[in-house]
């Protein structure tokens, strides 16, 4: 069968579940026009700083930059999470209009403010409902090909090690053990990066008593609950 | 009759006189003693002696009275006559005489209800109470049968016993007696059951639950069935012969429960004799016997069908075995293998028709049991392999030696279709005998009619999108019969490209319905390259938008080799005969020059060669002569060559592809599965994991028994090429995604 024809207009980047971004609201203050137009140049001097001048739009250099203002490693999960935030489309790159999102959002306009709010950022990703968008998120944005379904092994053990790793600590480790053993999948895809998150959810770790082959887990969860099982034995 | 008004009326008193004299009268002459006969004028008075008094006016009208000297006749006459000569004697003769008294007692009844009809004309109709009939039932009923049926009862039944036991007895007598008891019943069953077939159901209940035990313990299976369907055949006819025959669904019930339920267990697992050895031992008359007895009881047969499954199983797996055993250096013997199953089905399936009378159940069993060792492998081949292999011998062989009549042809091919009811991976089969048929088509002798008449046969018990494909292969062939004839027209017309001499028959292949084939791009000799341009210029007169694709592995070649000694005709595949031709120009080439000239693929090459220079036949010499081909060889035309036969046919080994069969296979089974679960989404539109499953496994199951886990991994498929999607509420449902 040949793979199904696009029917639906290019969905590039969009998030696949609706968005459940935290809306807080702009703090209504009498002078806001003046001081919202205010705090968007501020946002937007803050935006230049780090920005490409020629493609303006802040690149991976520019990101790096950002993240040592930041005392923030690059491979942080706060930096994927304040992606989130702005609605970022494309990995290593934010947009003056992502910038502006993300900014307003979180209620910074300097970057003494931005750091003192990643604390809170984090603690509102990981409320449930936004925690299950943001993990649906970091997949998507490691797409960089337009089209592309799917992401090699290396990169999602990475990811599941950034996302996971401070909830799931076991399951990860062991999830990550195995997709390095195994040989049948050299992919994984968005249905399958979904199930590892419903599995650490769902099932009680590490004695597993609780997962049901006969249900519909991705057919990668089934062999890796079969080879757990071995190991256990 | 004239009767005067004026006479005297007559007192009760002197009636009752009369009607007492009449009495003793009548009842000597029905008991036989000494008497005259009533005369006609003495029938007729008593007659008109009560008449006369009922129509008498007040206060002489007796009806009433004589209603009541009725019933007092009777009842004096039962209490007083009947009672006492019944109750002196015993046993049997108590059984005859109460059976004399009865008679005699109708007969009474009768005479007396004629003398006192008028009453029962008149009175007894207009004040609703019983008729003098009635009466005289219930009289005898209430003086005689109940104080006695108790004891003629035992009576009865103790002679039952004894007549169960082998010893003759008086049945007319029984069949009196009974009789007796269901007519004082007056109307209903009610007497005959509760002071009489309660007890002798009591009565056969412990006497057959008495001999179950014994018998059970001292006779083999066999042994006890005869006896069983002895002792029912015997309570059958008891009942025709006294019985009532209310009492024989009662009756037989009884027997079977003692004597086939409760020792079921025991008596069909007994050893050495029961199921299991009867099957064992080919002892059709006993398991006919067993279903017989069993038949009729409910669930009864269940575990003779087990018995019957486990037994055709572990024969059928022991066929397997000895063929495993057998298979030398991984090769069955299938020709052997095939024809003992269809042996066994043969027979067992007598079995179900014979001893078991075509039940269900046992059609059921024997399916279960060759379901499970007609899908096991044997030395690595299929079942569905063996099976197209052992087609494609029967088809050969009938080809080339037309003295098989075909009715038995016909047979086998029945019984192949049936065997292939049983094998799950029915798809395999298909693809399996695809290849061979077109072996044989292209490359030997095949019977249109045979041919035909399997795949009539396959299409009508698996439908027509199995046995489409390789109908289309045999048309192919007929088609390509006219075909030929229209080239040869052409090149006799057409000057031009008459192909130098050489004889050239094409047959055109309809792509979808052959096996797809490897092409290649081989340099054919000059001579052969002209025969193909000849055939392409018609074929493209003949029809438009048609693209040949030329398949030179399948081709033949008929060359004549000059040797020194004397030519010799070679029947070769046209890769060997572009081989040789190489020669033609120069006398040595090396493997490298002959890669290069030809354009063949090493694996190719490197066989062509070895069938020329290092088999049977050495038509080229090989430089160094070993066994194997290797690319630093050179060859060279072996002109010292010669044979006895003129002719000599080289054939090429075909490779082995089973592999590549079962790839093919996996590989359409995946997009069956695909288009299954698609096709089941866009009907159901929102469908939990278990069930699409369980329906996807149900439509395919027709042609083969699709694996629960590449199900599973086709629906992963299908969610990440957007036909499906997960529910968000529930990740165990599939939804369609329009």
């Amino acid at each position: 069968m040949p793979p199904r024809p696009a029917s639906k207009p290019s969905r590039k980047r969009s998030n696949p579940d609706s968005v459940t971004s935290s809306a807080t609201g702009p703090v209504p203050s009498a002078s806001s026009k003046k001081k919202s137009s205010k705090e968007v140049d501020e946002t937007d001097k803050l935006f230049d700083k780090y920005a490409n001048a020629s493609s303006g739009v802040i690149d991976p250099e520019g990101i790096e930059k950002l993240c040592s203002s930041l005392e923030v490693p690059h491979t942080d999960i706060r930096i994927l999470m304040l992606a989130w935030r702005m609605k970022a489309e494309r990995q290593g790159y934010f947009t003056k209009a992502e910038w502006r999102i993300g900014l307003k959002a979180l209620k910074v306009d300097t970057i003494g403010k931005l750091k003192k709010a990643l604390p809170e950022l984090e603690k509102e990703v990981r409320e449930p409902l936004n925690f299950r968008d943001f993990y649906a998120y970091a997949f998507q944005y490691c797409l960089t090909e337009d089209k592309q379904k799917f992401l090699d092994i290396e990169t999602i053990c990475q990811l599941l090690d950034m996302v996971l790793g401070s909830t799931f600590r076991a399951q990860v480790d062991y999830l990550i053990d195995y997709l390095k053993i195994q040989k049948d999948y050299k992919v994984i895809n968005m249905d399958q990066w979904r199930g590892f998150y419903r599995f650490c959810n769902e099932i009680s770790f590490p004695d597993m008593t609780n997962y049901n082959l006969e249900l519909a887990w991705p057919s990668i969860h089934d062999d890796f609950f079969e080879w757990l099982r071995e190991k256990q034995a | 009759m004239s009767s005067s008004q004026s006479r005297e009326p007559i007192t009760i008193e002197d009636g009752i006189k009369l009607i007492d004299a009449a009495v003793t009268k009548l009842t000597r002459i029905i008991e036989g003693k000494p008497e005259p006969p009533f005369l006609p004028e003495e029938y007729i008075g008593n007659y008109t002696i009560v008449y006369n008094m009922c129509i008498q006016k007040p206060p002489h009208d007796s009806s009433g009275p004589l209603y009541e000297k009725y019933g007092a006749i009777l009842q004096a006459y039962d209490k007083l006559t009947i009672l006492p000569s019944i109750m002196e004697k015993h046993d049997e003769y108590m059984l005859r005489e109460l059976s004399r008294w009865w008679e005699i007692n109708k007969i009474m009844v009768r005479w007396l209800s004629h003398f006192f009809y008028y009453l029962d004309r008149y009175y007894i109709a207009r004040n609703g109470i019983p008729s003098l009939t009635v009466v005289g039932m219930t009289c005898f009923r209430d003086h005689v049968y109940e104080k006695v049926h108790f004891n003629v009862k035992q009576v009865v039944i103790a002679l039952i016993h004894k007549e169960r036991e082998g010893q003759q007895i008086d049945r007319a007598l029984l069949k009196n007696v009974l009789d007796l008891f269901v007519q004082n019943g007056m109307g209903n069953m009610e007497r005959y059951e509760k002071d009489f077939e309660d007890f002798f159901l009591t009565e056969t209940n412990s006497y057959y639950s008495r001999k179950a035990s014994r018998w059970i313990q001292e006779d083999s299976c066999p042994e006890y069935m005869i006896k069983a369907e002895e002792s029912l055949k015997k309570e059958k006819e008891r009942v025709s012969h006294y019985l009532h025959s209310d009492t024989e669904p009662k009756l037989v019930a009884n027997v079977q429960t003692n004597l086939l339920v409760s020792v079921a267990k025991q008596l069909l697992e007994k050893e050495n004799s029961g199921c299991s050895a009867l099957l064992r031992d080919d002892k059709t008359d006993d398991l006919s016997r067993m279903y017989r007895l069993y038949h009729a009881i409910p669930e009864g047969l269940e575990p003779v069908a087990v018995a019957f499954r486990l037994h055709v199983t572990a024969e059928g797996n022991s066929l397997i075995k000895q063929a495993e055993d057998a298979a030398t250096s991984g090769i069955v013997e299938e020709q052997v293998l095939v024809r003992k199953i269809i042996d066994l089905h043969d027979k067992y399936m007598a079995y179900v028709t014979d001893c078991f009378q075509n039940h269900t159940l046992f059609h059921k069993s024997l399916k279960e049991a060759f379901e499970i060792f007609c899908n096991k492998k044997v030395a690595g081949s299929s079942s569905a392999e063996m099976l197209a292999t052992f087609c494609d011998n029967l088809f050969k062989k009938a080809a080339n030696d037309k003295s098989n009549d075909d009715s038995t042809i016909e047979s086998t091919i029945d019984n192949v279709v049936k065997l292939l009811d049983y094998i799950s991976d029915k798809d395999l089969f298909a693809e399996f005998y695809r290849k061979k048929l077109a072996r044989r088509l292209l490359f030997g002798k095949f019977s249109d009619d045979h041919e035909r008449s399997i795949l009539t046969k396959l299409k009508g018990q698996f439908g027509g999108q199995f046995t489409s494909k390789m109908e289309g292969m045999v048309t192919d062939m007929q088609l390509g019969k006219d075909q030929q004839t229209g080239f040869e027209e052409y090149l006799k017309n057409a000057n031009t490209g008459k192909p130098k001499g050489i004889d050239f028959t094409v047959t055109v292949l309809t792509t979808g319905f052959w096996p797809s084939y490897k092409t290649s791009d081989l340099n054919l000799p000059l001579e052969m390259v002209n025969c193909i341009e000849s055939f392409k210029a018609h074929y493209e007169i003949k029809t438009n938008h048609r693209r040949l694709m030329w398949i030179y592995s399948l081709g033949n070649c008929n060359l004549t080799a000059r040797f020194d000694a004397k030519p010799i005709e070679l029947i070769v595949s046209t890769y060997q005969a572009a081989v040789l031709c190489a020669f033609n120009h120069t006398e040595r080439l090396t493997y490298q020059e002959l890669i290069d000239q030809l354009n063949l693929s090493h694996e190719d090459l490197v066989r062509v060669l070895h069938s020329l220079s290092c088999a049977k036949y050495k038509f080229l010499k090989k430089e160094p002569a070993s066994k194997t081909i290797s690319k630093t060889d050179s060859f060279e035309f072996n002109s010292k060559f010669t044979d006895k036969m003129r002719r000599i046919k080289v054939p090429l080994p075909p490779v082995d592809d089973r592999k590549k069969v079962v790839e093919d296979v996996d590989k359409d089974r995946r997009y069956a599965i695909d288009a299954s679960l698609v096709r089941i989404m866009k009907s159901r539109k929102v469908l939990p994991h278990q069930q699409l499953v369980s329906e996807c496994v149900e439509q395919l199951s027709r042609m083969f028994k699709p694996d629960i886990k590449m199900i599973k991994k086709r629906i992963e498929d299908l969610i990440s090429r957007d036909y499906l999607e997960r529910d968000t509420e529930n990740p165990n449902t599939f939804k369609y995604v329009a």
